[in-house]
């Protein structure tokens, strides 16, 4: 779409630069400036961007923010086990005598970790197989899209429950678990975007000119297929971060020696009947810190897409 | 393509898709992880002579192949191997299938049809004040983890209001009969009903506004409305039977999300269906068990897809052409 828009606002320029790469590079600014000022407008979109700016800023300073001591039960032997929210704990503590509110502050590090690297995994893969499905066609796309297709249907938890139990527990597990079953259906929209680029007429003008494969694919399908698949891949990000969630809570998310989740809070939690004896300041803050963060991404994608989305433009 | 043929065509897709689950369930569990380690790791210090005769019992010393035209046989005749505590894996699954049909049954119904009605109340005036709650409710029940949700239901219904059983089925020791057998039953659902039809309602009502509002914008809905159908006709007659087919194809894809979803959910509610198998598999690292759920999960989706999609090309002819 950036390279595309001939209707882009006239560009601040005086005289138009001749270079046909800084047209286009003068092109993709004016389109991302274009983007941006309709993304500023929707308020569903600046508030899940301040919610994500507010836990970025969270995961980068949680060492600032809370000793990292405050994770081990053994550093601070003298703590009340299970109190209540006090001036000392504003959140209380756990049955290990930890603060909660130090726990739930770390925890952001492994959900954003977790969730943005197994959706990079996510899209690399989707976007490979959908790239080759789409643009090469013939026996290629149809093994491509059967095996696409057979990872659509086999039911995505209980794959990734199979995974972790069978692979050693850790933070790459689980990123490697997520990742390696959620990319169908990135898989599925590309190749049907790809499909549609491929014949158009600058795709096969290039072609005409002698571009190779590798031309084309990066210089006219790849940039057009990125603004449409950008919103589906924010939208990946929150359900990557609720599947670590799961994970952790059935006791399969990363070894909780070493990064305590937010799933492992509340599985911890869980474990120890903290819903039945009233402990609520153990749960909620943990599940209030996810739902924050995976409405963060979901608002950011459902803006995106009322912006990029050409069916649901110009009504 | 004849309704014959196509109808064949999907059979065929779907016994090779089962087939398909077969190897990778196979290799999975064989070629991925060390069978012998893994149960080495599960029934804890075993001699290497003891380790050596449960290898050769479950046939793990055979070559590959030959385990797998054994593993191919002992499937077709339902023998899904033994469990951690020795009992066959197809008698615990068959103990379980029928709460869970009961539940996720249940709940997907009424999640689908309030998620729905929601959805089209949205679309129609998309917009306004409605849909703009109902939307922010729904993006906040989509972002949320089901077992945290139903943490919190069982901290308010159970412990602080004691309305509701926290778990279970049914009371301990019941001897209730009949119709009080069946209250008792209720009255134990309802809590985790409540918690799966709210988690779920929100994938069916986001994806039934934006179908809706995407073929609000179509000729045929002009043309309608051109021609002086009333606002209530067009909305029934032309606007919404239009948007529940791309709604359909989601909410049958949905269905491997929801049996996620009952595997946590059943788990707090100490509901005794698959989901609740799953974790306890999990927790007594028990594959033999995690082999055979997950192959009826699988089976239990991949069937429900091929329901779907012949149901689809009935309602929509036009896929079969395609």
């Amino acid at each position: 779409m950036a390279t595309t828009t001939t209707d882009a606002a006239p560009s601040p320029v005086k005289e138009p630069p001749v270079n046909p790469k800084k047209i286009a590079r003068q092109r993709r600014k004016d389109s991302v400036s274009r983007i941006w000022r309709q993304y500023r407008r929707s308020f569903m979109g600046m508030a899940g961007l301040g919610i994500l700016v507010f836990f970025v800023i969270i995961a980068i300073f949680a060492p600032v923010l809370a000793d990292k001591c405050d994770l081990s039960p053994i550093c601070h032997p003298n703590n009340p086990s299970l109190s209540p929210p006090s001036s000392q704990f504003w959140f209380g503590t756990d049955f290990q005598g930890r603060s909660v509110l130090s726990l739930t502050i770390w925890g952001a590090r492994v959900s954003l970790i977790v969730g943005l690297a197994a959706t990079l995994i996510t899209v690399v893969i989707g976007t490979g197989i959908g790239l080759v499905a789409g643009y090469y066609g013939g026996w290629r796309e149809t093994g491509l899209m059967r095996l696409t297709d057979w990872f659509l249907v086999i039911p995505f938890l209980p794959l990734a429950i199979v995974l972790s139990v069978i692979l050693k527990p850790s933070l790459l597990t689980v990123i490697f678990v997520i990742g390696i079953t959620s990319w169908p259906s990135t898989a599925r929209v590309i190749r049907a975007q790809v499909l549609s680029l491929k014949t158009r007429g600058y795709v096969e003008r290039s072609r005409a000119l002698g571009s190779r494969d590798f031309r084309l694919v990066t210089r006219h399908i790849l940039p057009n297929v990125g603004p449409l698949i950008f919103a589906n891949t924010v939208l990946i990000v929150a359900i990557a971060i609720l599947t670590e969630t799961t994970l952790s809570f059935l006791g399969l998310g990363p070894d909780p020696t070493v990064n305590i989740s937010w799933g492992t809070i509340l599985e911890q939690a869980f474990g120890q009947g903290a819903a039945y004896s009233g402990y609520w300041w153990w749960i909620v803050p943990p599940g209030v810190a996810i739902v924050l963060l995976v409405l963060s991404f979901t608002m950011i994608g459902y803006a995106l897409d009322d912006i990029l989305n050409p069916k649901l433009r110009g009504r | 393509m004849s309704t014959r043929k196509y109808l064949f065509a999907k059979i065929f897709q779907a016994v090779l898709t089962l087939l398909f689950v077969l190897v990778f369930n196979f290799f999975l569990f064989r070629g991925l992880g060390d069978p012998t380690q893994l149960l080495a790791k599960q029934r804890g210090n075993l001699t290497p002579a003891a380790l050596e005769q449960l290898r050769s019992q479950l046939g793990l010393d055979l070559p590959l192949p030959q385990q797998f035209v054994n593993y191919l046989k002992q499937s077709a005749q339902g023998n899904l191997g033994l469990t951690f505590d020795n009992q066959p894996v197809s008698t615990e699954i068959a103990h379980a299938i029928w709460p869970t049909v009961l539940l996720i049954g249940t709940s997907t119904i009424a999640s689908i049809v309030l998620g729905i009605w929601i959805g089209i109340r949205q679309g129609w005036k998309w917009g306004s004040t409605f849909d703009k709650g109902a939307l922010g409710f729904t993006l906040i029940l989509y972002s949320m983890p089901e077992f945290w949700f139903g943490l919190l239901m069982i901290m308010l219904f159970s412990v602080t209001w004691n309305i509701f059983p926290s778990g279970g089925m049914q009371s301990a020791a019941s001897t209730l009969t009949g119709t009080a057998h069946i209250a008792d039953v209720l009255n134990h659902l309802a809590l985790p009903f409540f918690v799966l039809t709210v988690s779920y309602l929100a994938e069916y009502s986001l994806i039934m506004r934006s179908s809706l509002m995407e073929v609000l914008g179509d000729d045929f809905i002009l043309v309608a409305r051109a021609k002086g159908v009333r606002e209530r006709n067009v909305r029934r007659r032309h606007a919404v039977p239009n948007a529940l087919l791309p709604v359909m194809t989601v909410t049958i894809l949905s269905l491997g999300y929801i049996l996620g979803g009952a595997i946590v959910i059943e788990t707090i509610f100490s509901w005794p269906g698959l989901g609740r198998l799953t974790y306890t598999a999990i927790g007594n690292q028990d594959y033999a068990l995690l082999e055979g759920l997950f192959l009826v999960f699988s089976a239990a989706v991949i069937v429900s897809n091929l329901v779907a999609d012949l149901l689809y090309s009935y309602l929509d002819p036009r896929v079969r052409a395609a």
